[in-house]
């Protein structure tokens, strides 16, 4: 079709040289005593350079075979109808149109629903739930062609009665989607008729959409018998697998699916890829060529899920002091027309309803409402966010019901100790690491916030347009998957007879640095250099039944299970070594890429070929999984997680109290993280975190207009934040004493999703910037997302 | 079919392509420079910037076709035997997480470096944040992103 150009060489490859890197196995020498990217260093993310280079290989990045086809998704125009007749012959008659897939042509069961309630068609049958439901596929020799051709199909509807939102559903009787869940202890209602004061409220809290930078794609190649290869984006390759079986008709072990990067994931990649998957290898066995399958942003935003909104009913009982004496709330969930993950998502809403405070007698409800709009899943915080902006709201209640600085009531109901008993959470499980009201005191001190506080009550005293407010909020986050099976892990490690170590584990890298964390755990182990270590992509091949990367538990779980094959060979070669040099096994050491045995120093490329040639085995798989952790839905009582992981943030912001603009002065972050493997990528982590959070309760709303059609469906109406956004001073610290007081990777605590929660300090610093407008007299009423337009009407209705 | 010649990263690249082809198609399916990323397909997220006769241009924007003789760099085309000094600034600043903006960012960073030299500005952190509203990023929150074309700015 092209030629490349005289010099018949594609341009800029001459120039796609690596870096000044060693190559140079293990051979010790240099004197140096120290490995190159142990734990607990700033060690840089393993593709950056290919990264900045443009070489690092996404799943559209890698090379088609010859006769590539395309697949596209034709998607529904209704938010519920009956489908009366689906004409698909000017798709099929189309430019470039191979056939067209539709329920009729699932050889298997026509279903990817991931928790196994066999509610969510990979096409639809007979009737549509939300607007954007693939209805069919179309498959093209061009993805132009394809994407051209899915427009085409005539569909007729007879419509049915929608409903779109939470509270419209539980009004209009709609069912749940997954059995409910009520987290309960002591007698609420009681305690609540005794308390002096009680305030009842409503918020409602938006959801998000994941807006990753590379959007769905799955790219699937046919072999032999029942076999197919499935590139994907996906941060749970191995329920690919099993969706992708599921739909075939096949055998998991006929089906491998692989993934070396994903362009961002944050929870739109865990379930949401197994419908692209199993299209692009249902259409590659049809056909028996390659096919790829890459919806527009567009269609990945309509016709995938996003974070769930809430309608969160509560009522808190407190005294004088403020000091929390019952809560109870209700949390009704937009879960959209199929469960998905709608269970956990909703249980960790309720999981975090305390956030960091005792609650002496709480009832929690979860309602996971059915809506005909597209399937909520996961995202970044897993229903937790949702959770924890509920319970700082209930603080926010009751600070201005008591005149008090809200920062005073967070302390007076922050978790206690086993003295105190105050330390017990609403689904039964103690706070044994509590280090809230450090991470909060020391944050106060750098932040300088009780004279900013002061500062920000004079400035707003003087009455002028522009108003300011500061909040200081905290978050404690459950670390481990609430199904307990999900905490397990593997990974498999080879040694090569030249020294040189091949490193697979079941977690996937979506940009937060798991694979270089989990190097750094064998780095460590084995004392190499980490540039010895080459990371490989994720499949189902090497490492079977692994869980999602979810749960900010990649390197919790993934680290673990590597260092254990790390120290199944280095056992070995430590055997080894301790019977040829004849000496007892405590006088061999692994150091900075030697192995001194004895009096000997022998570097750890020798001793790997001295070991190979004595057949002693340099392969290890290895496993993991989380100890300590149980919990009895049934009951709501256990122990969900194995630690919790803390931070707190403190933004000032500035808001025009004539158009509800306005902007993030500074922002002074204090998280922990435990002792940190690599502290570079975890700040990162921290302050991607934050602006994320910031992004949802701020700009980011998304729209439905009255017939369910999602009106916000690209960056174009739909607006993350920008550079622009970020706050102008930002300050991020990681608490650098904090160890996690369980047996963790390195005593390292989670990061992907805690710092999220942060962001919740520039919402609760606009609500108070908005409540001196009555002079703090009252709480604002004030939903999420706090858009301009949002915080001018909430102005409005304290003008009133 | 048009047929299409213009310089990329200073090699001669030709070819016939149908008309309605977008650069970043013929950069990506045609010269196999996957380094240029799509990212929201309407010229709104900037991973798909490159240089076309050096400025940034969104590549999704624009049909290969109208680029007769022009003279594209993308990514692959910055270094020179050794790293561009806005490469060594991503990689020293932590600027990337995921890394599918970055390549759009790398070429917005210089575009503005050499644009605010050219006119004897002074590029302050709020220039980078205004600059930069045509490229968005998911991961990072931009704080080592301005960090790292502060700092490029300084070397280059």
């Amino acid at each position: 079709m092209s030629d490349l150009g005289t010099s018949g060489e594609p341009a800029g490859t001459e120039q796609r040289r690596d870096p000044p890197a060693p190559r140079q196995l293990a051979r010790g020498g240099g004197g140096a005593t120290a490995i190159r990217g142990g734990v607990h260093t700033d060690l840089h993310h393993d593709s950056a350079i290919k990264h900045v280079t443009g070489r690092a290989e996404y799943c559209d990045d890698i090379v088609e075979p010859v006769g590539t086809l395309h697949a596209y998704l034709g998607l529904s125009t209704r938010a519920h109808a009956k489908i009366i007749d689906l004409d698909l012959s000017a798709v099929r008659a189309a430019p470039g149109v191979v056939g067209v897939l539709t329920a009729d042509d699932v050889p298997g069961v026509n279903d990817v629903s991931p928790t196994g309630r066999d509610d969510e068609p990979v096409f639809a049958e007979g009737k549509v739930e939300f607007w954007g439901q693939p209805v069919f596929a179309v498959v093209a020799e061009s993805r132009d062609a394809a994407r051209r051709a899915a427009r085409l199909a005539e569909i007729a509807y007879e419509d049915l009665p929608h409903v779109l939102d939470p509270q419209s559903a539980r009004d209009a009787g709609m069912p749940y989607v997954t059995p409910p869940l009520t987290l309960k202890r002591g007698e609420a209602a009681e305690a609540m008729a005794r308390a002096k004061h009680r305030i009842k409220g409503r918020f409602n809290v938006g959801g998000q959409d994941h807006l990753y930078l590379e959007g769905h794609i799955a790219f699937a190649m046919p072999g032999e018998d029942d076999d197919v290869i499935v590139h994907s984006s996906t941060q749970h390759p191995t329920e690919a697998q099993h969706m992708v079986a599921h739909v075939l008709g096949v055998a998991s072990n006929a089906v491998t699916v692989n993934v070396r990067r994903m362009g961002g994931g944050f929870g739109g990649k865990e379930t949401q890829m197994n419908l692209f998957c199993a299209v692009a290898a249902l259409a590659a066995k049809r056909w028996n060529r390659a096919v790829k399958i890459r919806p527009d942003r567009d269609d990945d935003m309509s016709a995938t899920g996003k974070r769930h909104d809430f309608v969160v009913d509560y009522e808190v009982g407190f005294d004088d002091e403020g000091r929390i004496a019952a809560v109870t709330g209700d949390f009704a969930a937009r879960c959209g027309f199929s469960s998905d993950l709608s269970g956990p998502v909703t249980d960790r809403a309720l999981f975090h309803a305390d956030n960091a405070y005792y609650y002496p007698d709480v009832l929690l409800n979860s309602h996971p409402m059915k809506t005909n709009t597209v399937s909520n899943t996961a995202f970044r915080g897993f229903g937790g966010p949702q959770g924890v902006i509920a319970a700082e709201r209930i603080i926010e209640e009751i600070a201005y019901h008591r005149g008090l600085d809200s920062l005073e009531v967070r302390k007076r109901n922050f978790y206690g100790d086993a003295e105190d008993g105050r330390n017990v959470t609403p689904y039964h499980q103690r706070v044994e690491d509590n280090i809230a009201p450090r991470i909060v005191a020391e944050l106060e001190q750098s932040a300088d916030y009780r004279a900013r506080r002061r500062a920000v009550l004079d400035w707003n005293a003087k009455g002028g347009i522009v108003r300011k407010g500061i909040a200081l909020t905290p978050v404690k986050f459950g670390i481990s998957f609430t199904a307990t099976w999900y905490n397990q892990a593997g990974a498999l490690l080879h040694i090569y007879s030249d020294g040189s170590i091949h490193l697979n584990h079941g977690g996937t890298e979506m940009g937060q640095g798991l694979n270089t964390k989990v190097a750094q755990v064998v780095a460590e182990e084995l004392q190499v250099d980490v540039d010895h270590i080459k990371i490989t992509r994720t499949t189902t091949e090497k490492v079977p039944n692994t869980s999602a990367t979810a749960a900010s538990s990649g390197s919790d779980l993934n680290g673990m299970a590597a260092l254990d094959a790390a120290r199944q060979i280095k056992e070995r070669l430590t055997a080894f070594a301790a019977e040829r040099w004849q000496t007892d096994e405590s006088q061999v050491r692994f150091i900075a890429n030697n192995v001194r045995i004895g009096g000997e120093t022998v570097p750890f490329a020798d001793l790997v070929r001295e070991a190979y040639m004595a057949r002693i085995h340099l392969s290890a798989a290895g496993f993991y999984k989380t100890p300590k952790i149980h919990w009895d839905r049934a009951s709501g009582k256990g122990r969900p997680f194995y630690y919790y992981a803390y931070g707190a943030a403190c933004s000032e912001v500035s808001v025009d109290t004539l158009t509800g603009e306005y902007r993030v002065e500074r922002t002074d972050i204090l998280h922990d993280v435990g002792r940190s493997l690599n502290p570079i990528i975890d700040k990162g982590q921290v302050e991607g975190a934050f602006i994320q959070g910031m992004g949802w309760l701020t700009t980011e709303e998304l729209w439905w207009d009255d017939k369910g059609r999602l009106r916000t469906h690209a960056p174009s109406t739909y607006k993350i934040p920008l550079a622009s956004d970020r706050p102008r001073i930002f300050n991020v610290e990681l608490a650098s004493w904090s160890e996690n007081r369980e047996r963790t990777i390195k005593r390292s605590k989670a990061v992907g999703e805690p710092p999220f929660m942060l962001g919740i300090s520039v919402f609760e610093a606009l609500s108070h910037a908005v409540a001196s407008i009555a002079d703090y007299q009252t709480c604002p009423r004030l939903d999420a997302p706090a858009t301009p337009e949002r915080v001018l009407m909430a102005i409005e209705r304290l003008r009133e | 079919m048009t047929s299409v010649t213009m310089t990329v990263n200073g090699k001669a690249a030709s070819g016939d392509v149908p008309g309605e082809t977008l650069l970043s198609d013929f950069l990506r399916e045609h010269l196999r420079l996957t380094g240029t990323h799509v990212g929201c397909d309407t010229s709104q997220c900037g991973a798909c910037v490159v240089h076309v006769d050096g400025k940034a241009v969104k590549s999704c924007t624009v049909l290969a076709a109208s680029l007769d003789g022009a003279e594209v760099t993308t990514v692959e085309g910055l270094a020179n035997g050794e790293l561009h000094p806005m490469q060594v600034a991503f990689n020293e600043n932590h600027g990337l997480q995921c890394g599918f903006c970055t390549p759009g960012m790398i070429m917005s960073g210089i575009d503005m470096i050499n644009r605010y030299k050219a006119e004897g500005k002074e590029l302050t952190d709020d220039a980078i944040r205004h600059e930069l509203e045509g490229n968005i990023c998911r991961c990072t929150g931009y704080h080592n992103i301005v960090r790292s074309i502060k700092d490029a700015a300084a070397s280059m």
